[in-house]
């Protein structure tokens, strides 16, 4: 095979603060043609910096200071604009991680898709639409003729994101950088999306740098893996060696987070009274309906995970706990009193019983408060401490939650990293005393070394607290590792619910069944075993369809 | 047409100069990066700003010409170069000392800072000197009329001025220099006043609504649409004539009821923009964590959304000044607004207006042709130096507007970096 990109000696600095700081430290990349690299590393790893790099593309404020980027005969890091306006999207070709923002909402797919090759002058635009129909096919989108006349916002997320691998491919380039194709995607869906980019790279015979940083899904689709750490490069090796047999200590870290599990707690004895009951709760917005008679209980110490698809109602479930969404009908029983049915009218004891952390810290966080005064907040509040006795009670908090309290009490959320903030989130669910956490996704949104430290937290704090967890999650190994309980939500019902231990062994629910094969396994062949199993068309939104 | 014709050959030109200064560049530079992926654009912008730097320059050097009636029509451009550039090396000075002193945070502070914000702070800091020790410095009082009237600037006896009054003196003999300096007292402060006005009405309102949502919402919204489907300045032109006739003569009267009426009509956008950026941060999980805790509307409202809103009103508190304080001086030009003897400078620009008809005068063939004794005679100097009068109080209004978007800009840049 001919060497299609070199990256030699590559180093990239950002500009913050007045000076460069390194993001990348001398990485070497090289591709064959028709080769598929997994390049994986946690975020800030600079995996996507690398990826831009190939295609001789810095953002703003950053750039290769050092270093030769070879695509195919070109060097790129002096190439004029001009030449790199004759390269990309032509022979190199870029698919964002969110589909959704990265396609004009304003024009049709089918129109953006022949955007490029006219542009280029590789095709005419009635010659490019008929090439993305038969791509659409190839893709397995649904009505292939006639999707490409839809908006963005018409059709569904896996769609988009196939919609804009079609694209990408629209010119048929030597290599294509899929930059976290389907980290927003659900489960169900991202299969689709994974044996689509699949194959249309293997039949066209393009190159390709997949980066992610799930290794169960760079395991089904790299030939090669290169692991980045912090801007350095810790190991490369074949995807099979690589998975076997891990050489650094990073990488074997990376290896085993899946494998955090807690011992299973004995049964709920019959007759005690639950802290939170869902009692069939029905609710709607406006007339439409998002939730039919969902009724589960939370007992005190235990965790209930609560998993589906996005739109399936779990955060909705959420909302009417708390109160923010009065159910219309059914009730919720705190304690076996039944709670009022919006926060408004809930007295402040009542409030405080129940907490909530959220998926996103950066927006649970006010970012113009100090740490210290987020969580005084409510000890001041609830608690009604004021003064030296609030600080020790912040303090003590700190501590509870690992943070070293001197360091971290005077700075603003915009100084700590993605962990820190959720921990402080949860200092805040904790400093009002509660009885109940509700947990939204809240580890959905870090790397798996960081999630795996926060769920280590939760438990912790649970079996010292006796408190009870409502854990809500699309991430089925989230599930395995912390619940007790779970309850499988689709289109707003209840589908199977049950102890952890039941629900992990057959028989399943037939949609139970599809979310649990559809994680992605470390197995390399997985993909191509599941394929065979269920037949290409009975993945993703079909599979899910048919239920 | 004529003159269309000339603007598009210059244009042009200028046009063939930027595409010649592309190639040369990059035959020069033997096509080094900056040059060979220049856009024409830009090439283009090059050649235009050396052709507003040239102009600059002949109006400068046109100053010094031995024809006195040359000389002094560009005495005044003359004059505002002169004190851009000090003003710009006062600007430069000043940020050097903000960069050797002062603590590690202000020292950071005035590195980043470009020079507009620099020049802009430094402008405002000599405006407000000069509004706030306005009783020392003015040569003479407010409400003195001291002079002959209609002197000429310059303070030259030659040209028709008055070395007692350096910028001439107004229709009643009041001293322009005197007047400028008690303007930026009242246009300054009483436009200061009524913005924060203005904010606290329409941001209050505006964060309420924002809040409150529903019905709160409606009633407050359509109530501010039907406040600005009005055309604002004949709007407030209408409350002031009324305002003017109730007040029967009482000054008082009048500056509070035109800082109530303009506050009221400006705090209609400022309404606008604190609903939007309310909004935009209601929906954040922590203003919901913060309902959830029960908190009350008080404490949601001015400890979790106002410290996240106060980039955007602070950068929208700098326009709404300049628009405010424009409006002012419209009002004050109309006649409608603050009332002789206080000194403003929108009454000062109207009192000073139809001076400049006296350059249509010297364009004209009998001028142009006659004697050094006839031109005399006629006072043409005196006619040429007046026409730049009413130019005095309009540079001071806008030297204050473009300082204050100068720093306003800097604000937003510093927002929106921060955010990243």
């Amino acid at each position: 095979m001919s060497r299609l990109l070199t990256m030699k000696d590559i180093w990239i600095e950002g500009r913050s603060d007045e000076t460069w700081n390194p993001i990348i430290n001398g990485v070497d990349l090289h591709l064959d043609r028709g080769e598929v690299l997994g390049l994986i590393g946690e975020s800030g790893a600079g995996k996507s910096t690398m990826g831009l790099a190939a295609m001789g593309y810095c953002r703003d404020g950053v750039r290769i200071s050092k270093g030769s980027v070879e695509f195919d005969g070109t060097e790129l890091t002096t190439a004029s604009a001009a030449v790199k306006r004759g390269l990309l999207g032509k022979r190199i070709a870029y698919v964002a991680q969110s589909a959704a923002a990265s396609f004009n909402p304003a024009h049709k797919l089918i129109d953006q898709h022949s955007e490029a090759p006219v542009q280029h002058g590789v095709s005419s635009r009635a010659e490019s639409s008929r090439d993305g129909m038969e791509l659409y096919e190839k893709l397995r989108l649904p009505n292939p003729d006639t999707i490409g006349f839809r908006y963005p916002h018409q059709v569904s997320g896996g769609q988009l994101q196939r919609a804009m691998t079609a694209m990408a491919m629209a010119c048929r380039p030597d290599l294509i950088i899929f930059d976290e194709p389907t980290t927003a995607l659900d489960v169900t869906t991202q299969i689709e999306v994974l044996a689509s980019i699949r194959d249309i790279v293997e039949q066209f015979g393009t190159a390709a740098i997949y980066i992610t940083h799930d290794l169960a899904v760079v395991a089904q689709m790299a030939d090669r893996v290169k692991v980045l750490l912090k801007g350095d490069e810790v190991e490369t090796n074949e995807t099979r060696e690589m998975l076997a047999n891990p050489q650094q200590e990073y990488t074997k870290s990376l290896w085993s987070v899946r494998e955090f599990e807690r011992p299973a707690k004995p049964a709920v004895s019959t007759g005690t009274t639950p802290v939170v009951s869902v009692d069939n709760v029905t609710a709607a917005y406006g007339t439409v309906n998002v939730l039919n008679e969902v009724s589960f209980d939370i007992h005190q110490g235990r965790t209930v995970a609560v998993v589906g698809e996005s739109g399936s109602g779990k955060s909705t479930t959420a909302r009417c706990i708390t109160g923010l969404l009065p159910p219309k009908v059914g009730g919720i029983s705190f304690d076996g009193a039944t709670l009022p049915l919006s926060y408004k009218s809930r007295t402040k004891d009542q409030l405080r019983q129940v907490q909530m952390i959220y998926q996103m810290a950066d927006t649970a966080l006010n970012p113009r408060m100090s740490v210290g005064n987020i969580i005084a907040r409510p000890v001041e509040f609830y608690l009604g401490l004021k003064g030296a006795e609030k600080r020790r009670r912040v303090d003590q908090l700190l501590e509870q939650i690992e943070l070293e309290p001197s360091q971290y009490y005077d700075r603003l959320p915009s100084e700590l990293s993605g962990g820190q903030k959720q921990r402080i989130g949860i200092a805040r669910a904790l400093a009002a005393e509660p009885r109940m956490i509700i947990c939204d996704e809240v580890t959905s949104a870090l790397d798996q070394l960081v999630a795996e430290g926060i769920l280590r937290l939760l438990a912790e704090l649970q079996d010292k607290l006796g408190l009870a967890y409502m854990f809500i999650t699309h991430d089925l190994a989230t599930v395995k590792a912390i619940a007790d309980e779970v309850v499988v939500m689709k289109d707003g019902r209840v589908v199977e619910q049950g102890p952890k231990a039941e629900m992990f062994q057959p028989p399943h629910h037939p949609y139970t069944d599809l979310l649990l094969s559809s994680v992605p396994e470390m197995d390399p062949d997985w993909l191509t075993n599941l394929l065979a199993e269920r037949g290409v068309d009975n993945i993703g939104d079909a599979a899910v369809d048919k239920m | 047409m004529s003159a269309l014709i000339w603007i598009l050959g210059a244009l042009i030109v200028m046009a063939g100069a930027g595409w010649l200064l592309r190639a040369v560049g990059q035959k020069v530079t033997n096509n080094a990066p900056k040059w060979r992926d220049m856009p024409f654009a830009v090439a283009f912008g090059y050649v235009v700003a050396a052709a507003a730097i040239l102009a600059v320059l002949y109006a400068f050097v046109q100053a010094y010409s031995s024809d006195p009636i040359v000389a002094n029509t560009y005495f005044y451009a003359w004059f505002v170069i002169v004190s851009f550039i000090f003003f710009a090396v006062v600007a430069w000075l000043f940020r050097l000392l903000g960069r050797a002193v002062g603590t590690a945070g202000s020292r950071k502070l005035f590195r980043q800072m470009p020079l507009t914000a620099s020049f802009g702070i430094i402008t405002i800091l000599v405006y407000a000197f000069v509004a706030i020790f306005a009783d020392f410095l003015a040569p003479f009082a407010q409400d003195a009329f001291p002079g002959a009237i209609n002197v000429a600037p310059g303070g030259d006896p030659a040209t028709g001025g008055d070395p007692n009054y350096l910028l001439g003196t107004d229709k009643r003999g009041g001293d322009i220099l005197s007047r400028i300096i008690y303007g930026a007292q009242n246009t300054v402060g009483i436009a200061f006043i009524t913005t924060l006005l203005a904010f606290f009405i329409g941001g209050t309102l505006g964060f309420l609504a924002a809040i409150g949502g529903g019905w709160i919402d409606q009633v407050l919204s359509r109530g501010i649409d039907v406040l600005m489907a009005i055309p604002s300045l004949i709007f407030s032109l209408l409350l002031m004539t009324i305002a003017l006739v109730w007040a029967d003569g009482n000054a008082t009267f009048i500056t509070v009821s035109m800082i109530i009426i303009i506050a009221v009509i400006d705090s209609t956008r400022v309404f606008r923009l604190s609903r939007a950026v309310g909004l935009g941060i209601v929906v954040m999980d922590y203003i919901e964590a913060a309902r959830l805790r029960g908190e009350k509307f008080g404490y949601v409202m001015f400890r979790e959304i106002l410290p996240n809103a106060t980039a955007p009103l602070l950068a929208e508190f700098g326009l709404r000044f300049c628009f405010v304080f424009l409006t002012i001086a419209s009002l004050s030009f109309l006649g409608v607004g603050i009332q002789a003897p206080l000194a403003d400078w929108g009454s000062m620009v109207r009192d000073g207006a139809p001076f400049i008809q006296n350059l249509s005068i010297i364009n004209q063939e009998w001028v142009l042709q006659a004697d050094e004794a006839t031109l005399e005679m006629i006072g043409i100097d005196k006619m040429v130096r007046q026409a730049s009068l009413p130019l005095i109080p309009a540079a001071a209004i806008a030297l204050l507007t473009v300082a204050v978007n100068f720093v306003v800009d800097w604000m937003l840049h510093r927002s929106s970096g921060l955010k990243e």
